[in-house]
């Protein structure tokens, strides 16, 4: 079974609100060393076969219809993830 | 304004009022269109026949829970090929709160929504002032007016680049912005936007909610007498005849 992974952030001029949340909670806990956080969606589309250019051409453009807003949000990433067992 | 039902001529108009999968206040919406004079008809979101409806409301909720994003996956409904086929054939549509965030995933207005600058849900009586007064859902008002009507949101920061603002304003598009206090940290304190026809409105703030005396936000004639939402749909009816 393959698996491709897509990966969504905020765009960057976006404020993330999400993200201030969760550094303003980190050095609570004793991570002072963050200065900023970015939070951001990791979605994994499975297939039955090999993951084909074909796959990977559909789940970009997955990525661009349903899986982001091109006004709020970057696809950052889509590839591969199938796990190899030996 | 007018606060009552228009003459009995419009009686026969028929506002369609769209429920999705997690819709909250499409009995609400129906409720507004009734007393505003109008006939309300309810459209179903896997259903693309609109029922010869001449107008359509797109209310609030949390459509498919929001999971993806606030009106990400309603956009794809069969209903929405048909409102966003009719809306560009000119057909009046107003998407309240997560109406207009799918109005916004349907490419029917610019920008979109986030979540609240302070993260919290947000539920207070609003203060808007009118800034159009001509289009479809706001003919009844006058510019400058300033209304009342509920609010309630998480997601309900309008965001939108520089370029895309500056259209909006210079082309009179922004329709109501928020007075006295920006709830969720939206650009330039916007609250309601329109298409270039006019025809198109969404806005966060709930009119449909500030439609009928006792069960609204509290009024000058005294505690929950506001009835400032019913002008959206006074107003339809009036853009429904003239047109």
């Amino acid at each position: 079974m393959g698996r491709v992974v897509v990966e969504v952030m905020p765009k960057p001029e976006i404020l993330d609100p999400q993200g201030k949340a969760v550094v303003g909670a980190l050095p609570r806990l004793g991570f002072t060393q963050f200065t900023g956080v970015r939070q951001g969606k990791r979605f994994e589309l499975e297939v039955e076969g090999d993951v084909t250019p074909e796959v990977l051409d559909a789940a970009r453009r997955a990525a661009e219809t349903l899986l982001s807003n091109p006004i709020i949000e970057d696809v950052v990433a889509v590839f591969d993830a199938t796990e190899v067992h030996a | 304004m007018s606060a009552g039902p228009l003459d009995a001529t419009l009686n026969d108009a028929r506002i369609g009022v769209l429920t999705f999968p997690g819709t909250l206040d499409d009995r609400d919406a129906a409720r507004a269109v009734r007393l505003a004079g109008g006939e309300p008809v309810a459209l179903w979101h896997a259903d693309g026949d609109l029922r010869r409806v001449d107008a359509v409301v797109l209310p609030g909720g949390f459509s498919y829970g929001d999971y993806l994003r606030a009106g990400a996956i309603s956009r794809f409904a069969p209903a929405m090929a048909a409102v966003v086929d009719a809306a560009k054939g000119g057909m009046p549509v107003l998407g309240i709160c997560n109406g207009f965030q799918i109005l916004t995933e349907a490419h029917l207005l610019p920008g979109s929504m986030i979540k609240n600058d302070h993260l919290h849900f947000v539920c207070r009586e609003q203060v808007l002032s009118v800034e159009n007064a001509q289009t479809a859902w706001t003919n009844q008002y006058t510019q400058g007016q300033h209304i009342t009507v509920p609010l309630k949101n998480q997601d309900g920061q309008f965001v939108a680049d520089e370029h895309t603002l500056d259209e909006l304003e210079g082309e009179g598009r922004v329709v109501f912005r928020y007075q006295g206090w920006n709830p969720n940290g939206s650009r330039r304190d916007i609250a309601g936007i329109t298409n270039e026809r006019g025809n198109v409105v969404g806005l966060m703030p709930h009119p449909e909610h500030a439609v009928e005396a006792g069960f609204g936000p509290d009024g000058a004639d005294g505690v929950r007498s506001g009835t400032d939402g019913l002008g959206f749909f006074t107003s339809v009816l009036a853009s429904l005849v003239r047109a």
